[in-house]
């Protein structure tokens, strides 16, 4: 490391000019990146991490500003820099990755020359301009980078994307990156594999990296020191290592305790969460920002801003009570008890032969191939796989919303049920309900939480007037929002509080059972833990039985009694939580498993999943995992589908190699793949498909 | 279901309504907007004329003068006398009313008729729509003069028969703009959630939907509301207003723009300064709507 630091922020004060008044985003940040170090700026939403890039970047929205403070790179201010100097800067010093991908790329573009681009800015002429881009295509390792060169941005897959935007972002050969939430959008298997990339190419090319997260698992592989931001103001600062293992801030402290990690059990163990709410944007903060939702709350944090104490080993928290951090008490209560209805081997809901298929202009897509599954009363079944893997069109499926093909079953306590939800009767309908994703999509925005709730409750169970209005209340309250706030439209409410509506919505027709399909995915770990413990809750309570779709595998195991993994929408493995969750397991339960960074920090062996997913329209002949599979037998796997079979009591796997071979060899990682041939091709296809 | 007691449930109170301040505060731009302000007082005007013309108007808009035909302007007559020796300006004064009741009643007729079409297509998709929006295409490649000539054959000329046609016409334009509206916003979660509910498909649409497409429906409206303008005295101009008993700023024109070769410019200079400030007014109105919802 040498002494002159690759960026060098100085008591930074940004503040965003909203209806005539100045709210403070950044509040006296200071942050020293030296050359070659990566660092992690973790934060929940609205907390500035992405603010403190673009300001870095002089990309300030119009009515943003920065007060005071300074920004030093490569010896030069940032903040007194002409346009035509920072233009200079960007080009050559300091690049930059979006959370989007998509969005980054000009369409209309071809990779090769919008990589060239760059390297034309720089002075090279154009033949030497795309020989370096294709270059830079192989070193991202985009699989044959002389045909990628001619590829549009939509022929790639979203890790595809991101790997040309990092391509573009390091042709400059910049002293810093600034990743903002590059692997947000993407799968576990290819998020674990950018990462991977981000890493090598950092080594290769010494580029300090400013990583910005709301996952502390991914800062912890990632990043070699941290900051805790929060309310625009550093809260805690450290060695990764140190900050995860012995977090001195209160905040860091909660934050860690609500993420679902490796062994949690919704029966054990309740998820901790921090009370109350970020400040509002510019709220007027005398003493410590985090007062308000502290445990350790003393009249001196309320009058008082802490100073940043420093820790040794360049550790610093900023709390009046940093040695007590640690003892932050627990917030959650005890573990409810179990309901009335526990779970039981009978099953409730059954699906038989499911299958789907969507013909779109000629082509058809399996997007569910004969699926058979049960979930019994009062059990969790976690559904998880990769994007496109038919988890939502199972959903879709068993909700009615989407018809499957002939020769399908779907019942409901040993009933045949109507493929369309408008053929089922009201019993049926009222017994299975749903949370979706994204509370902002699912939430008639135009209609108040009474209105929402209230109309399900007139559809669903016939209550009118004033006995809808105090069902309307039991409900608010048990899925813990305010009833004052009944009247109140949804644009109103946070994130956390949008999706209590939609589960008090789900379960104003007391359900049988509730598909939450990502139900957290959408809102910050403190948000998320609240509402895992509410399901929880309500499903002790209830008895209700839930089909639980998620691509964190934390969550999943956290609230999963049974876990079903789905491939190209077949069914490669289901069984118990802990069975699955251990080997011996499918390689591709193996391989997501071993794809998802852990906050522990353990190295597992990585087992590196080659090429993307297969096209659903095009899907592999014999065992469709064979293309990626790190276990791969031979021909065998290429010609025959193997069967689902019964290895222990309840636990089917759909696996040629035999079980007591898979425990045995997934006791160590395997082999690398010698024929990397048919993989290269098989990506080529899903490229051109375009899916 | 019993309440669960957990002292952690974060409860925000929200500080400040923040939605019915940026609902306030679209309002307020839009007020404060110059455009709309210069739109509402061009409008105002012709409304308040429209209402008691015939109580501002100096001299009876139909009273013959046959001794001071064709007079140029001047202080007797402001805008000058027309071909029979009428007032000009208090013709033109009294001649927005006709105007200003076909062309809302008219626009407001082929909002609702469309977005009611733009919604039931938009939602329901498949062959429905395709052949509605087939009809809709063939219909608007004929320009609406040609088709209101025919309605005015057929049944007749007569400020029912303008409504009619006008808003059977904009009916088809504003239910392609609704569809499309519709088309994305029945992507979305909560059209899912009333199916779920088992809702019948009109709730879903009328109730749902509907409320969340307001702001295309809104702006399409007051646009054409200014084509209406423009479409009617089009139609007075070629004889096909209603009844010719009512001065009407089309036909004025129509039955003095061969005098212009005469320098006899005054009876048609004035009436058509009239229905361009109208559809300017409204035209302005209409960009500033659509700006703020654009916001």
């Amino acid at each position: 490391m040498s002494a002159e630091p690759a960026i060098q922020m100085e008591d930074l004060e940004v503040v965003y000019r909203v209806r005539g008044v100045d709210r403070p985003v950044l509040r006296g940040l200071s942050i020293t990146i030296a050359k070659g170090e990566s660092y992690g700026l973790v934060g929940e939403s609205g907390c500035g991490k992405t603010t403190a890039a673009f300001t870095i970047m002089r990309y300030l929205p119009r009515n943003g500003r920065v007060v005071s403070g300074s920004i030093r790179a490569d010896g030069a201010d940032l903040l007194t820099m002409s346009e035509a100097e920072v233009r200079r800067l960007r080009a050559s010093t300091i690049s930059m990755v979006y959370q989007n991908p998509g969005a980054a790329l000009n369409p209309a573009i071809r990779v090769g020359d919008q990589i060239a681009e760059v390297f034309r800015l720089r002075g090279h002429d154009r033949s030497e301009s795309l020989d370096r881009a294709q270059e830079m295509l192989r070193k991202v390792q985009i699989s044959d980078p002389a045909g990628g060169m001619r590829r549009y941005p939509h022929q790639l897959s979203g890790g595809g994307q991101q790997r040309v935007v990092i391509a573009m972002a390091l042709a400059s050969d910049p002293t810093l990156l600034i990743l903002d939430e590059p692997t947000t959008g993407l799968d576990a298997t290819v998020e674990s594999e950018v990462l991977d990339l981000v890493a090598a190419l950092r080594e290769e090319f010494g580029t300090s990296v400013l990583f910005i997260s709301h996952n502390l698992a991914v800062i912890r592989k990632m990043c070699e020191r941290v900051g805790v931001l929060y309310a625009g103001r550093l809260v805690e600062e450290g060695e990764a290592e140190t900050v995860f293992t012995e977090p001195r801030h209160p905040y860091t402290v909660g934050l860690l305790r609500c993420i679902p990690r490796g062994g949690l059990r919704k029966d054990r163990d309740r998820l901790d969460t921090i009370p109350g709410y970020l400040p509002q944007l510019g709220a007027d903060l005398t003493g410590c920002v985090f007062a308000d939702r502290c445990g350790l709350v003393q009249e001196i944090c309320r009058t008082d801003e802490p100073p940043l104490h420093p820790l040794g080993n360049g550790h610093s928290s900023r709390c009046h009570f940093h040695d007590k951090a640690a003892e932050v008490p627990y917030t959650a209560s005890s573990i409810p008890e179990p309901g009335t209805a526990p779970a039981n081997g009978d099953g409730l809901v059954r699906l038989e032969h499911a299958s789907k298929t969507f013909s779109h202009e000629g082509s058809t897509v399996r997007a569910l191939v004969d699926v058979d599954l049960s979930i019994a009363a009062g059990e969790t079944l976690g559904l998880v796989g990769e994007s496109g893997c038919g988890k939502t069109t199972l959903a879709r499926v068993l909700l009615g919303l989407t018809a499957p093909d002939d020769g399908s079953t779907v019942e409901l306590d040993g009933r045949r049920l109507a493929a369309r939800v408008v053929k089922r009767d009201r019993e049926q309908v009222r017994a299975l309900q749903t949370v979706f994703q994204n509370p902002d999509s699912a939430l008639n925005r135009r209609f108040s939480v009474r209105r929402i709730i209230g109309r399900a409750l007139e559809k669903l169970v016939g209550l009118h007037g004033k006995r809808r209005e105090e069902r309307l209340k039991e409900i608010a309250s048990s899925v813990r929002f305010d009833e004052r706030l009944l009247s109140a439209r949804p644009v109103q409410l946070s994130g956390g509080l949008k999706q209590r509506v939609a589960i008090g919505r789900a379960f104003a027709g007391e359900p049988r059972v509730v598909v939450c399909d990502e139900p957290t995915s959408a809102l910050d770990v403190s948000v998320q833990a609240a509402i895992l413990n509410l399901l929880a809750d309500l499903q002790a309570k209830e008895g209700v039985t839930y089909l639980f779709i998620s691509h964190d595998l934390g969550v999943v195991r956290y609230l999963a009694d049974r876990i079903a993994v789905l491939y190209l929408g077949r069914l490669m493995e289901v069984g118990p939580a802990e069975a699955v969750f251990n080997p011996p397991h499918h390689p591709y339960t193996e391989a997501l498993l071993s794809a998802v960074p852990t906050l522990e920090g353990e190295e597992r062996p990585r087992i590196r999943l080659q090429g993307e997913i297969p096209s659903a329209a095009d899907p592999p002949s014999g065992c469709v995992f064979h293309t990626r599979c790190p276990r791969y037998l031979g021909a065998i796997c290429e010609e025959q589908e193997p069967p689902l079979a019964e290895v222990e009591r309840g636990h089917y796997i759909r696996c040629h190699i035999p079980v007591d071979e898979l425990r045995r060899i997934q006791a160590e990682p395997p082999p690398p793949r010698t024929s990397a041939r048919r993989v290269e091709d098989d990506e080529l296809t899903h490229g051109l498909t375009g899916s | 279901m019993t309440t669960i007691e957990d002292p952690a449930a974060p409860i925000q109170i929200p500080v400040r309504d923040e939605a019915t301040i940026a609902r306030g505060e679209r309002l307020r731009l839009l007020v404060r907007s110059p455009g709309f302000i210069l739109g509402a007082i061009l409008v105002g005007f012709w409304v308040v004329c429209a209402l008691f013309g015939a109580m501002i108007a100096p001299q009876d808009p139909q009273a013959d003068d046959i001794l001071n035909k064709l007079v140029a302007p001047s202080g007797d007559h402001l805008f000058g006398t027309d071909r029979l020796g009428r007032d000009v300006f208090s013709r033109v004064l009294v001649g927005a009313r006709e105007i200003l009741i076909t062309a809302p009643l008219a626009t407001l007729l082929g909002t609702v008729i469309g977005t009611a079409i733009g919604l039931v297509t938009g939602y329901y998709r498949g062959l429905v729509d395709d052949i509605t929006m087939r009809i809709v295409d063939a219909m608007l490649a004929v320009p609406v003069i040609i088709i209101a000539f025919l309605a005015i054959v057929a049944r007749g000329a007569s400020r029912l028969t303008i409504i009619l046609v006008i808003g059977f016409v904009f009916s088809m334009i504003i239910a392609k703009t609704v569809r499309a509206a519709v088309l994305s916003e029945r992507e979305l979660d909560y059209v899912q959630a009333a199916r779920l509910r088992n809702e019948r498909s009109p709730y879903i649409m009328f109730a749902e939907i509907l409320p969340n497409v307001m702001g295309p429906v809104v702006v399409e409206f007051t646009v054409r509301l200014g084509y209406a303008i423009f479409t009617i005295a089009t139609l007075a101009f070629l004889g096909f207003g209603a009844d010719p008993s009512i001065p009407d700023w089309g036909r004025d024109i129509e039955q003095h723009y061969a005098f212009i070769n005469g320098g006899i410019w005054w009876a048609v200079l004035f009436p058509s300064l009239a229905i361009a400030t109208l559809i300017v007014g409204i035209n302005l109105i209409a960009d500033a709507i659509a700006q703020t919802f654009e916001r």
